[in-house]
């Protein structure tokens, strides 16, 4: 199978997809089997019904958000290889020396952030961090209790005095957690 | 009972006899904690030489008085009071506040270095230690093959004592700590089981038994019951401890009791079948904490880690001081080029098995370990008081290197805890090694980092990699599951830490307002 889909696979989209991202031609052999075993319809693209087939995913208390963060740029709902190229490229790890655009700490937070922003105005109002908390945390647990763990959360990060986190107070408040480590995975060469 | 017959009734008597033994170790366990303030009280030198350090220093000193004004001199560390009594407390302490998260995410790491590197370190240090005594390098005395190996195998493994006792001085960054620390807890059980092959074959060899094939199988396969026994039997008394203090809401004050004796009783349990105490007691902690946490007061908990932290430093303490005392005795046996080739090959070895061990490590890393944590890793392979105890287990009538292993092993120590012990902390300021910031979490990053994970988790899953979250997540899952409901009390939500971090905050914030507001309590 690993054959069949490097065959598709064209040489100069993975030289360009190697330029766009920094992965090696074998990681992108490797991850584009990975695509196309996910594309059940054999269309070159994702829907978000293939991605709900995955069913780690599936019972993952973010799924929809994380889906969401794949194909939200796409106008048909769908995502090619080169966009699913783009949104993992982010994850790769931090190599001292070359760095990459896509992958440094800020756009690391930046697609974090991006995840609470549902209606994408640069801030994380009290709902939508109640939102996200009512995902993670679920049931067995009061309302009341949620509320004022949002509210204190807001209140912690917000600089300005605005009632919501920026992204500025976002990266203020992970300062001192390592970004750079935590939201990298090392893809298999 | 054949009592005298009193001919009148006295008005006092002595009879020291009766309380000797509680009375000789309260004078111990008081002389220790007065040296330990001592040092506390002066600055100085507290500054330069580590407490370790200081505390083999008064215990030469009061071996020596003992040794002058006594005729018997009987050394108080014996193997059976360090296993039994003093290293439980220290390494209980260690596997209940480990910090759980970082173990895990370098437990591959840990377990090289733990397993390969022991193993490693062991066969190069008896190995050369063998060729040297066969070219004639210490004057000729007979080094017996599994003799050096038995010894090899003492005095390769990391001590958990000696390096809690140094590390925690000096505050390294804490991936350097867990990667030392969590080493030199999971070593106990390939040291145990090569320690005890070597012992069981000399033993055969001396009674004329041929060691075969099979026996070498049966000391791989041991390693795997030592090893998986060990930790087995302390998770087992781990989620027996969760589920007891589930039922204690009535009786709050027995609640820390149970966390002592129910790990000591899984260290007990191990050590029955001569499986890893040292890794049953440190699973038992590792497990018992999440659950125990949950179901306890907050009075109990604040108990727990007291007196935790209480009894694990006076047995470190004690132990130190012993070292010193067992220092001062008349069956030294010196042998110059065995101790200072010992002591070069020890560190040698260490050095080069941590290069290549990281190197490995470092293929799989996403924090790459550097030059300078090589270096720090390196030096704080310290040799310590399981390695002695070990050695007084030796039995001298038919191992007759015994008295030069001792002394041997006492001057590694010597070495690691004061050369390596005082010079690590300027070295550490020198290489500018990465310094811990210990703080708590605050609510943002409580919640945006579990966010991470879990984003994490997905993102694995999508890539179709098995990675650190991906199974952290099914561990989680598991236990929100199958294991919280059974083992706490109240439960809630599937987050414990969100809230407890909030109470903790919250909590701050009220002393806080009644510090500022004290007319209104």
């Amino acid at each position: 199978m690993g054959n069949k889909s490097s065959l598709l696979l064209r040489e100069e989209e993975i030289a360009q997809i190697q330029e766009e991202t920094g992965f090696t031609p074998k990681q992108i052999e490797r991850l584009y089997s990975r695509f196309t075993s996910l594309d059940r319809s054999d269309c070159g693209t994702l829907s978000r019904e293939d991605f709900l087939r995955i069913p780690e995913l599936a019972i993952n208390p973010l799924c929809d958000r994380i889906v969401h963060s794949f194909i939200a740029d796409s106008n048909d709902d769908r995502v090619n290889f080169r966009q699913f190229m783009q949104v993992l490229a982010r994850f790769r790890t931090i190599k001292k020396g070359k760095e990459n655009k896509l992958n440094s700490r800020e756009e690391k937070l930046r697609f974090a952030f991006k995840m609470y922003d549902l209606d994408d105005d640069e801030t994380i109002s009290r709902d939508e961090l109640l939102n996200i908390l009512h995902m993670m945390v679920g049931a067995n647990i009061s309302q009341d209790q949620l509320n004022s763990i949002a509210e204190r959360t807001i209140v912690e990060a917000d600089q300005s005095g605005s009632g919501k986190i920026t992204f500025e107070d976002f990266c203020k408040a992970l300062e001192r957690t390592d970004v750079e480590q935590k939201m990298s995975i090392r893809f298999l060469n | 009972g054949g009592h005298e017959v009193p001919e009148r009734y006295p008005i006092t008597s002595i009879d020291f006899g009766r309380v000797e033994t509680p009375f000789i170790i309260s004078v111990w366990i008081l002389f220790a904690s007065i040296a330990k303030i001592g040092f506390h009280m002066a600055p100085k030198i507290n500054k330069v030489l580590p407490e370790s350090s200081l505390l083999i220093v008064v215990g030469v000193i009061i071996g020596l008085i003992l040794y002058m004004s006594t005729q018997f001199h009987v050394s108080p560390l014996t193997p059976n009071t360090f296993f039994l009594y003093l290293l439980p407390p220290i390494i209980l302490d260690a596997g209940y506040f480990m910090p759980n998260r970082l173990f895990f995410d370098n437990i591959g790491t840990i377990l090289l270095m733990a397993v390969i590197g022991t193993i490693f370190n062991v066969t190069t240090i008896g190995g050369s230690l063998y060729l040297c005594g066969k070219m004639g390098v210490f004057n000729g005395i007979e080094t017996p093959f599994l003799d050096i190996f038995l010894f090899a195998s003492l005095i390769s493994a990391v001590d958990p004592v000696a390096v809690l006792a140094v590390f925690e001085e000096i505050h390294v960054n804490e991936i350097l700590y867990i990667v030392v620390f969590g080493e030199s807890l999971l070593n106990d059980a390939v040291t145990v089981v090569l320690y005890h092959i070597f012992e069981t074959y000399h033993v055969m060899e001396f009674n004329d038994v041929q060691v075969q094939v099979q026996d070498i199988v049966n000391g791989v396969l041991s390693f795997i019951c030592v090893a998986f026994g060990g930790c087995i039997i302390g998770v087992v008394w781990g989620f027996l401890t969760g589920l007891v203090t589930r039922f204690t809401d009535h009786v709050r004050v027995i609640e820390p009791i149970f966390v002592f004796i129910m790990a000591y009783l899984a260290y007990l349990n191990a050590e029955i079948f001569h499986w890893s105490g040292i890794l049953a007691i440190t699973f038992c902690g590792i497990t018992m904490k999440n659950y125990v946490e949950a179901n306890i007061s907050h009075k109990s908990h604040t108990t727990i880690k007291y007196a935790l932290k209480m009894l694990s430093s006076s047995s470190e303490t004690i132990i130190f001081m012993f070292l010193g005392v067992a220092t001062v005795n008349n069956n030294h046996e010196w042998n110059t080029w065995f101790i200072i080739l010992t002591i070069v090959f020890c560190s040698v070895f260490r050095i080069i098995g941590v290069i290549i061990l990281v190197a490995m490590a470092n293929r799989f890393r996403i924090h790459k370990l550097s030059k300078v944590d090589q270096f720090v890793m390196s030096y704080g392979g310290l040799r310590g008081a399981v390695a002695f105890a070990l050695v007084l287990l030796i039995d001298p009538a038919t191992v007759k290197l015994q008295p030069l292993f001792v002394t041997t092993t006492i001057c590694v120590i010597y070495f690691t805890v004061f050369l390596q012990g005082i010079t690590i902390k300027p070295l550490v300021r020198i290489l500018n090694v990465k310094r811990a910031e210990k703080r708590k979490p605050t609510m943002n990053e409580r919640i945006h980092e579990r966010f991470i994970d879990h984003m994490m988790a997905g993102l694995e899953d999508i890539v179709g990699k098995t990675g650190n979250y991906n199974v952290r997540d099914k561990f989680k899952r598991f236990d929100n599951r199958f294991v919280r409901p059974y083992l706490i009390r109240d439960l809630q939500g599937a987050e414990p830490k969100i809230l407890e971090t909030y109470s903790k905050l919250a909590m701050k914030d009220a002393m806080e307002y009644m510090r500022r507001n004290p007319s209104t309590v």
